[in-house]
């Protein structure tokens, strides 16, 4: 589904992203762990198309998406829910996510986005019941379901998430990927960058280890989580356990 | 001082004033999704009200202005593409200084078609001197006119901006340009939609108040500068801050005429200006937290 090789990137003189090669299959959850500031969310960034790779192939579905601009990609049915929420603040939870619905809206018709919209509302109730309120008057954890949600609206085949447990509560983060579990069984395949390492893990397929904008790790989850350096690095005392 | 004066001042400040508004809504709607003032926004609407006078010649007082408020729109579109489009990232500097660019090559190719001369469309009912009365003050029925023209543009806008799926894409982008190019939205097209947007509300509103005002190659400068004054004072961005500005700034200046000379009527809308990004940069009606939000 999506393949990247020998992928290059980064902002003006600074190079981020070196020689970095991974995969994601249909229906699989892959996830993504590293330090803060190791490339993850460039990572997402270069692949969403905000950011333009300097060097190597971004494959998506086959075709290469590396040139192309996010709201291109997007319409390819590649989605990324972005770092820090980044909700339409001014804007009420119902407008954000028919926006997030364009694109349906544009392939078909309002019925697609109303539709859509059902959806969505059925897997974050407690958005229905804020529906006419400002997004930027959520709480956190609403703001990430919204920030989901609206991403869902555009019925990607790939979902990429960025940090969604970033700065909320043990409970909510649960609660958040139970959710990611639910989309999978839903037939939707996610990429989740996460520095919560163990509760992405128990959740993924598969994951990547990242250090400095290079892989330095793969496999399988039961793998990595029984890995000694992972546990050294990334799982160690620093990490609250949310997931038992 | 009688009554029925007073309401006169009154009626013509609210008839400038809301002019003033449609102008700094026009700023607004640039500001807001790119973060740039657009120092061209008079241009648009000397534009559409010379266009329309050339227009009129030929065709129909209606079909004039529809032609002229159309062909501004394009106008709008073609700077856009031209001049700002390509541009990756500008600093705000660069931004002042191309559309102050803009504005001077669109009034120098004004003064080339249509020369020196002061024009006017005709009244759109009745003539100089006919006047309707309405609630004891006699007033033209142009006043008329652009109250209620102006009046639907900005509900029509309103709900533009709140009910279709055009206007919302809009507001998203300029909300939070990065999540709404997420969404699929291309902000581009929203940027060239917005000098589209604000073209044609100029170019309307150059139009229905050329029969009182005049126009003449150079008359959009003093209009952007009031509309400008207006914006800020409503807070940058901000529609309905715009109008009730827009409304103060053109009976402030009215009644002035009561107490000072004539001359002094247009350093009102400047010293207010100041005077405001002094005591409260935000505006009167803008918050601080979205004054922050924005670019400068
Ligand atoms: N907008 C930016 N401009 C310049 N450098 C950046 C920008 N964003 C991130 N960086 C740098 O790129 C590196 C990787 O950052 P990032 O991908 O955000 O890391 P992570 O998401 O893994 O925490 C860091 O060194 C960071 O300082
Ligand atoms: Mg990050």
């Amino acid at each position: 589904m999506l393949r990247i090789r020998n992928l290059e990137s980064g902002y003006g003189s600074l190079k981020v992203l070196r020689k970095l090669s991974m995969h994601v299959s249909p229906g699989e959850i892959v996830t993504i762990i590293g330090a803060n500031g190791a490339g993850k969310s460039t990572l997402l960034r270069t692949i969403s198309g905000q950011l333009r790779a300097r060097g190597g192939q971004i494959l998506f579905n086959g075709d290469e998406i590396g040139k192309l601009a996010p709201e291109k990609i997007v319409f390819m049915g590649c989605s990324l829910v972005p770092e820090g929420r980044q909700v339409f603040a001014t804007m009420t939870v119902k407008e954000n996510l028919i926006l997030g619905g364009y694109v349906q809206y544009r392939k078909k018709k309002m019925s697609a986005v109303e539709e859509g919209l059902e959806r969505v509302l059925g897997l974050f109730p407690i958005l229905r019941e804020r529906e006419g309120q400002l997004a930027g008057t959520l709480s956190g954890g609403e703001q990430q379901m919204l920030a989901i949600g609206r991403a869902l609206m555009a019925r990607p085949t790939l979902i990429m998430m960025d940090e969604p447990s970033m700065g909320l509560a043990p409970l909510i983060v649960k609660g958040i990927f139970q959710t990611i579990v639910r989309l999978r069984e839903e037939g939707n395949t996610v990429l989740l960058v996460e520095q919560n390492a163990r509760a992405a893990l128990k959740v993924a397929d598969r994951g990547y280890v990242i250090e400095t904008g290079k892989l330095v790790l793969e496999g399988k989850s039961e793998y990595l989580l029984g890995d000694s350096e992972v546990q050294r690095a990334y799982l160690g005392k620093g990490y609250t356990e949310i997931w038992e | 001082m009688d009554m029925e004066l007073l309401l006169l001042y009154l009626v013509a400040g609210v008839t400038y004033g809301i002019i003033y508004a449609i102008v700094a809504i026009g700023f607004n709607i640039i500001y807001n999704t790119t973060g740039i003032i657009n120092f061209a926004q008079g241009e648009f609407v000397m534009l559409g009200g010379m266009t329309a006078v050339t227009l009129n010649a030929f065709l129909p007082l209606p079909a004039a202005i529809v032609l002229a408020v159309i062909l501004t729109m394009a106008v709008g579109a073609l700077i856009e593409i031209i001049f700002i489009r390509w541009l990756v990232s500008p600093s705000v500097l660069r931004m002042i200084i191309i559309t102050i660019g803009i504005s001077i090559v669109v009034r120098e190719a004004a003064l080339h078609i249509w020369h020196e001369g002061v024009r006017a469309l005709p009244y759109f009912t009745g003539n100089e001197i006919t006047s309707v009365s309405l609630a004891g003050v006699r007033m033209s029925p142009q006043v008329l006119w652009v109250l209620g023209i102006c009046s639907v543009m900005v509900v029509a806008l309103n709900l533009f901006f709140h009910y279709t799926f055009l206007g919302r894409q809009m507001r998203a982008c300029a909300s939070n340009r990065e999540a709404a190019r997420l969404c699929g939205i291309s902000a581009k097209n929203m940027v060239t939609l917005s000098f589209v947007l604000s073209a044609g509300i100029g170019a309307l509103a150059g139009c229905v108040i050329s029969p009182i005002t005049y126009v003449q190659y150079d008359s959009g400068t003093g209009l952007a500068i009031k509309g400008f004054a207006v914006a800020i004072l409503g807070g940058l961005g901000n529609s309905m801050g715009a109008v009730a500005a827009g409304l103060l700034l053109g009976v402030l200046e009215s009644f002035s005429i009561m107490v000072m000379p004539t001359a002094y009527k247009d350093a009102i809308a400047i010293s207010i200006m100041l005077g405001v990004l002094f005591v409260r940069p935000s505006g009167l009606f803008g918050s601080r937290e979205a004054a922050k939000l924005k670019e400068f």
